[in-house]
């Protein structure tokens, strides 16, 4: 249970997180902006009260694993492990540079904490089966969450994914859906319907849950929950709110691919910083 | 002469025929003794010879279904939490349908998973041309970090699938599907990365990888009745290739002919030219297909009547020693 005290703490560290966003998208000149924002609180609950992890020793054998599947919101990954302790702060404002750690897509081997490579859409759902497998092999007690996008799946191979978790009842690995509803050409539920999405991952053998992807405390519980049911793998469709914090970002398609510019960039720390890191949920 | 750690019966019309993919189920089970060997595959255990690991080690066999592309994934995931995957398919699935996820999730992490493509080349007969891969040594190739290995008889291919286990990173290892002769022993040297002389010569240096070594032999010894002293030399690593040895057989007898099932472009063939190119230009004249996909049909005729038989490749040395003869 996260205490009044704690999910305070957490509240305002989604916020500079995603002051860190909008900064390093204005340095590095390019990236992606809505999807970033939008899991800045289910990245910040993941890694400051769910995951069982050690910035200071990042590969020790038992950590809890994150793979990012939906590689573009880079950003949101970077600066969480930023905030964690994986590397230097200002290391975050070399996003995109050459010679920078800060791939535009995750590297596995450039930077520290980092669990795979993404970029390709569909393809981390099967990595973090592997990564499940090989800790099963080895009687490893690691929870592995896996972070996908609602948009990658329309990609075949999420569902070969998810059929061969169903099959081989992989209960604990998590896929955590970013449920925003937008993808690059527009509203996922026009460019290629998804719903019913929990039904889908109901009929193929996952325990489904849902949940406000911009209430911490709600996160938290449903990967406690998660960790509860041992027969199925499980899904959390997070609804989350592309943009989330910036108010002329929200929900809009069209800040899927793009950065601030530097006028942008100044108003939006302005909402964020008068937030003072209380993000108010839609769903509530 | 290296001959003598050849199969002594390699000229006999009775030379023994074993598949290729048999030494490949006997390699994967005996690198299975490293415990962190695991095996997957995409509803073609059988045909892969992927069944007897399967069986002795079923807690380390994954049955992934018809869905390569997720194989490849988490053989990747597995790769990086320190196991040593074997991700077998037909080679027109694997490498061929998985070239993103092999790039992506694989190479690019530098992941230590073994690709292994079974059934390639056009002597893959009657399935036709669908299934007969003829572009994988290209695509594999090609790939940042990736290693390729085309061993040319069951031995050979047994050897290759132990060694592959104690490869560090990634490595596509790819044969054929039917019964070919065993051309090696296991005296025979097989040594990754580097190009073996199966036969002296020379005039000129015939360059070859998988079963068509044995048709190349043969090319090489009826060709010493026409007083043409040809060199063999069997090119199972295809990347990295054998830079020293190639440019010092062209060194040595000025011209090359390079034999493989598959694409003349981007193959072995491709390869050979390139280091030729860069290192010591001699002319070089390639066997393998040329710009088109295959047919149903017989192994034999096949190879045959896309320009890979025995014939083909005897002319094809003749017109090399003219060219030869001439620059």
């Amino acid at each position: 249970m996260l205490t009044e005290e704690h999910l305070k703490i957490l509240e305002k560290k989604a916020c500079e997180i995603r002051e860190d966003i909008i900064k390093m998208l204005l340095e590095a000149g390019s990236g992606h902006s809505a999807g970033s924002l939008g899991m800045a609180d289910v990245f910040t609950a993941l890694y400051f009260s769910v995951l069982d992890h050690n910035p200071k020793n990042p590969n020790f054998e038992d950590r809890d694993r994150l793979v990012l599947s939906n590689g573009h919101i880079a950003p949101v990954l970077y600066a969480t492990l930023a905030h964690s302790g994986y590397f230097p702060m200002e290391e975050l404002f070399t996003l995109r540079r050459i010679g920078s750690r800060l791939q535009g897509h995750p590297h596995f081997g450039s930077l520290p904490g980092v669990e795979n490579t993404s970029g390709s859409l569909g393809q981390g759902l099967s990595q973090a089966i592997g990564i499940t497998l090989a800790g099963r092999l080895d009687n490893k007690k690691y929870w592995v969450y896996c972070i996908t996008s609602d948009g990658e799946h329309d990609e075949g191979q999420t569902w070969e994914a998810v059929m061969f978790a169903g099959k081989n009842k992989l209960h604990n690995l998590t896929n955590i859906i970013d449920r925003n509803n937008i993808q690059i050409d527009g509203f996922t539920e026009d460019v290629m319907p998804l719903e019913p999405l929990k039904e889908k991952y109901e009929s193929f053998g996952w325990h489904v849950l849902e949940v406000d992807g911009h209430n911490i405390r709600a996160i938290v519980d449903a990967c406690r929950q998660a960790q509860a049911i041992l027969e199925k793998p499980s899904v959390i469709i997070a609804h989350t709110i592309p943009g989330k914090g910036v108010d002329f970002m929200e929900a809009d398609p069209s800040w899927h691919g793009k950065f601030p510019s530097p006028e942008q960039a100044k108003k939006a720390l302005h909402e964020l910083r008068t937030l003072k890191g209380k993000i108010v949920s839609e769903h509530e | 002469m290296r001959e003598t750690v050849l199969n002594s019966k390699i000229f006999d019309s009775d030379i023994e025929k074993i598949s290729m993919r048999d030494g490949y189920g006997e390699g994967l089970l005996e690198a299975g003794k490293n415990p962190d060997v695991v095996a997957l595959s995409a509803d073609l255990k059988q045909s892969t010879r992927v069944d007897s690991f399967a069986e002795k080690f079923p807690e380390r066999f994954f049955e992934c279904g018809i869905a390569e592309q997720n194989m490849i994934g988490i053989a990747a995931g597995l790769a990086l939490n320190g196991k040593i995957p074997f991700a077998s398919s037909l080679a027109v699935f694997a490498p061929g349908r998985t070239w993103d996820q092999i790039r992506v999730s694989v190479c690019y992490s530098k992941a230590n998973v073994k690709i292994v493509g079974s059934h390639a080349g056009i002597s893959v007969g009657g399935d036709g041309a669908t299934h007969q891969a003829l572009e994988d040594i290209a695509i594999a190739r090609v790939l940042p970090n990736m290693a390729v290995v085309v061993p040319c008889d069951y031995i050979e291919t047994r050897k290759a699938a132990v060694y592959v286990a104690e490869h560090k990173g990634p490595l596509y290892l790819r044969f054929a599907r039917g019964k070919t002769a065993v051309i090696t022993t296991e005296a025979t040297p097989f040594k990754f990365g580097q190009a073996e002389i199966f036969r002296e010569g020379k005039d000129v240096t015939i360059i070859a990888c998988g079963p068509l070594v044995y048709y190349c032999l043969l090319a090489a010894k009826e060709l010493e009745k026409e007083g043409i002293s040809v060199q063999v030399i069997n090119n199972h690593t295809v990347k990295p290739i054998d830079k020293l040895g190639i440019a010092k057989a062209a060194k040595e007898t000025g011209a090359i002919v390079t034999v493989e099932e598959h694409q003349i472009d981007g193959g072995l063939g491709g390869a050979v030219a390139e280091v030729l190119a860069e290192s010591y230009p001699v002319p070089i004249e390639r066997i393998g297909v040329k710009d088109t996909f295959g047919e149903s049909g017989h192994p034999r005729e096949l190879l045959d009547k896309y320009g890979m038989g025995v014939k083909d490749i005897k002319e094809a040395v003749r017109t090399v020693l003219k060219r030869k003869g001439t620059s």
